[in-house]
């Protein structure tokens, strides 16, 4: 959608008309928001849940933007994004561990662990791409699954490095706890990371929008051989977008590792089949889709956790069966494909 | 004779050949070769993952497409055994029904998700069915009254196969003969006769529209096949075989749980054996499944057995532990897409074609 019309309208000016923006899915968004005030029935359980839906359709969303534009811009599906996750998650304990003993503030070691848990990420999504996924460039089947094995050996070695236990993950005392508006209690680590997601979603859109680089990713989504042969290295771009969404996908584990509270090795395969729903939800390849989406699986996730706690766990799942027999693409299909 | 029965599917290899008779003929006699416990849960598993697999290959090797849900049914086939044998009785009755239920379970699940994902893209398949079955785990393993729960359902066979079971008053060629041989005869005849069936599938015109679609799904929709219809049936004789698979091993183990059936690492067992065996064709299944569960049985004692050499090793020591024994599995597995695509009956199959007409550059 964006990249038509940027091209479109500094290019060529009014001679093409501009693409109209499909507002129908942040309508459905609205909606259910809407829905769900009369079905909880009090407003201040509302607030709390809505926040808690938006800060994990944010963490969330940290995490699949990544993936999403992996796939878009490669039409590399990567199984072994969960590592990527896990990985974040372990490397926080480790920091935060660390942090605590030398006796850093709360926050300040939060920091500390987002940005070791970004770095060490991005460099194994490096050797990732380098040694998993150029060989198979091209082959749908066999990415699939040298991807999963990737994923295997990968949450092993975090096995091996800290074990195969869960370890605890607790927020620093001055995020624990919560806010009260009136009767609805907002706690203060979800407005943190709802923070944290949108300064990731502001400076995703800004680089996508305002920047060459942007240009370049999106042009190549839209079309790859296009940009190739107007003289641009794809494959390192491409390079480049695999890393950033790894370190991203590391920096989502944090998030999630600190929501949860605790971290398992698991947790990188748990996540991945919620990632891969918001992915096909938004539409593969979709950065404002996989938003969202991703926003839409969090609220439904908090909303049906606290209305029917059994359900919650299909919840998922029935949204994106719901979703695809409205739209088998997604909500926002990449048009070339 | 042969040549029908096998559906003109020969092995076009001497060594495949002869490792496939070697494999029949212990498998048909194990009962009397190794009478121990272990070794013939074993030998049973491998039955049991000789069907299953081969199964699975009609969907990646032959259609080209990647399921993670295919342990889902075989996880139905278990779970219906061993629910209809603990509500109703022991009996072939609650057997036979059990069977029934699942199947038409299978049926309409595979069919709903075949319509559902394979009508856009086969990617989404893959990703579909990652989430259905991790759903389905969860499910199984809530719905704790009907299932067990994570202990799994324990449950009685039908007399003539529970190990109490003694036709004979005498021993035969020196074996008690008992139920639980009986049932592994069950198995054998059973996987023996669905493997020949699934052969007869994949060479029917039925099959080659499916090669066809794995080449190339746009020349075959343009050529007048509804690839939508093709794909989502092969999921579902798929499913069904798989299906069967697992109401098998229920019967054998007279026992099911959400990690013997329903587990991811089934999931990845499998797909292991399809590809060191040998997409897209069944014998590579049969070679695979003998080949990796002997291995998964003996490589843990392997692990131990290293890891006591090594002890004090720091790093060493953590690698080579009997519980990291999935790493290796993982590690073989990356290796063997990267460098033995074919598998091991592929590689033996372009051996012999090299050898037939040395000339000849061997097809890949």
């Amino acid at each position: 959608m964006t990249t038509a019309n940027v091209v479109a309208a500094s290019a060529v000016g009014a001679a093409i008309p501009k693409a109209s923006f499909d507002w129908k899915p942040i309508v459905l968004l609205l909606a259910v928001m809407a829905l769900a005030v009369p079905a909880i029935g009090s407003t201040s359980s509302w607030l709390t849940l809505t926040v808690a839906g938006l800060a994990m359709g944010l963490i969330v969303f940290v995490i699949a933007s990544g993936l999403t534009l992996i796939f878009g811009l490669m039409d590399v599906l990567n199984f072994g994004h969960g590592v990527f996750i896990a990985l974040g998650a372990f490397v926080a304990t480790s920091v935060m561990g660390y942090g605590a003993g030398a006796g850093w503030g709360g926050f300040f070691s939060i920091l500390a662990a987002m940005g070791v848990a970004m770095a060490v990420a991005g460099a194994v999504g490096w050797a990732f791409e380098r040694i998993i996924v150029r060989p198979v460039y091209g082959l749908h089947l066999k990415q699939i699954l040298i991807t999963m094995g990737g994923m295997i050996v990968g949450e092993e070695i975090i096995k091996v490095i800290w074990g195969p236990l869960q370890i605890a993950l607790p927020l620093p005392d001055e995020l624990r706890g919560a806010w009260l508006f009136g009767d609805a209690a907002v706690e203060k680590y979800r407005v943190l990371a709802a923070a944290i997601g949108l300064v990731v979603l502001a400076v995703l859109v800004y680089t996508l929008n305002r920047t060459k680089i942007g240009l370049l990713i999106r042009a190549g989504v839209q079309d790859r051989s296009m940009v190739e042969a107007l003289g641009y290295r794809i494959r390192r771009l491409f390079v480049g977008v695999f890393v950033a969404g790894s370190a991203l996908a590391g920096l989502g584990g944090v998030l999630w590792g600190l929501y949860q509270q605790s971290v398992t090795p698991q947790i990188g395969a748990q996540v991945n089949v919620l990632i891969f729903i918001v992915i096909i939800i938004g539409g593969l390849g979709s950065t404002f889709g996989c938003l969202v989406g991703a926003l839409l699986v969090g609220l439904m996730a908090n909303y049906t956790g606290f209305l029917a706690p059994k359900v919650a766990l299909f919840s998922n799942i029935a949204l994106m069966v719901a979703i695809l027999l409205w739209r088998p693409q997604g909500l926002y299909p990449v048009t070339n494909r | 004779m042969l040549n029908r029965l096998l559906s003109h599917d020969l092995p076009r290899s001497r060594w495949l050949a002869a490792a496939l008779l070697v494999i029949l003929v212990v498998l048909a006699l194990a009962p009397f070769l190794f009478p121990g416990a272990k070794s013939m849960s074993v030998v049973a598993k491998i039955l049991v993952f000789i069907l299953l697999v081969a199964s699975y290959d009609l969907l990646l090797g032959y259609t080209g497409i990647v399921s993670f849900a295919h342990t889902m049914f075989f996880g139905i086939g278990a779970y219906g055994i061993a629910i209809a044998s603990e509500k109703l009785g022991a009996g072939w009755g609650a057997v036979g029904l059990g069977l029934l239920a699942a199947a038409v379970v299978s049926v309409l699940l595979s069919l709903l998700i075949g319509l559902f994902s394979l009508r856009v893209k086969a990617i989404f398949f893959a990703m579909i069915t990652l989430a259905v079955a991790t759903a389905f785990q969860t499910l199984a393993s809530q719905l704790s009254d009907f299932t067990g729960g994570e202990d799994g359902l324990t449950f009685r066979n039908p007399e003539w196969l529970s190990p109490s079971f003694e036709p004979f008053e005498t021993e035969v060629l020196g074996l008690l003969i008992d139920g639980k041989a009986l049932t592994y005869w069950l198995l054998f005849v059973t996987v023996l006769a669905l493997f020949l069936l699934l052969l007869r599938i994949v060479n029917s015109p039925f099959g080659r529209v499916l090669q066809a679609i794995r080449e190339n799904d746009f020349r075959a929709e343009a050529i007048g096949y509804r690839t939508v219809i093709y794909r989502t049936l092969s999921n579902v004789v798929s499913a069904l075989f798989a299906t069967i698979a697992g109401a098998l091993l229920a019967l054998w183990l007279r026992y099911v749980g959400p990690d013997t059936t329903l587990s991811f690492e089934i999931m990845l067992d499998i797909l292991l054996i399809v590809v060191i065996g040998g997409m897209g064709t069944l014998y590579g299944a049969v070679i695979g499944a003998v080949l990796f569960v002997v291995a998964q049985n003996y490589l843990q004692d392997l692990l131990a057995v290293g890891a006591t050499a090594v002890q004090g090793v720091p790093v060493l020591q953590a690698v080579i532990a009997p519980d990291r024994w999935l790493l290796w599995l993982g590690v073989a597995f990356v290796l063997c897409v990267y460098f033995f695509p074919s598998g091991i009956v592929g590689r033996w199959r372009a051996a012999a074609l090299r050898a037939g007409n040395p000339r000849r550059t061997p097809r890949r």
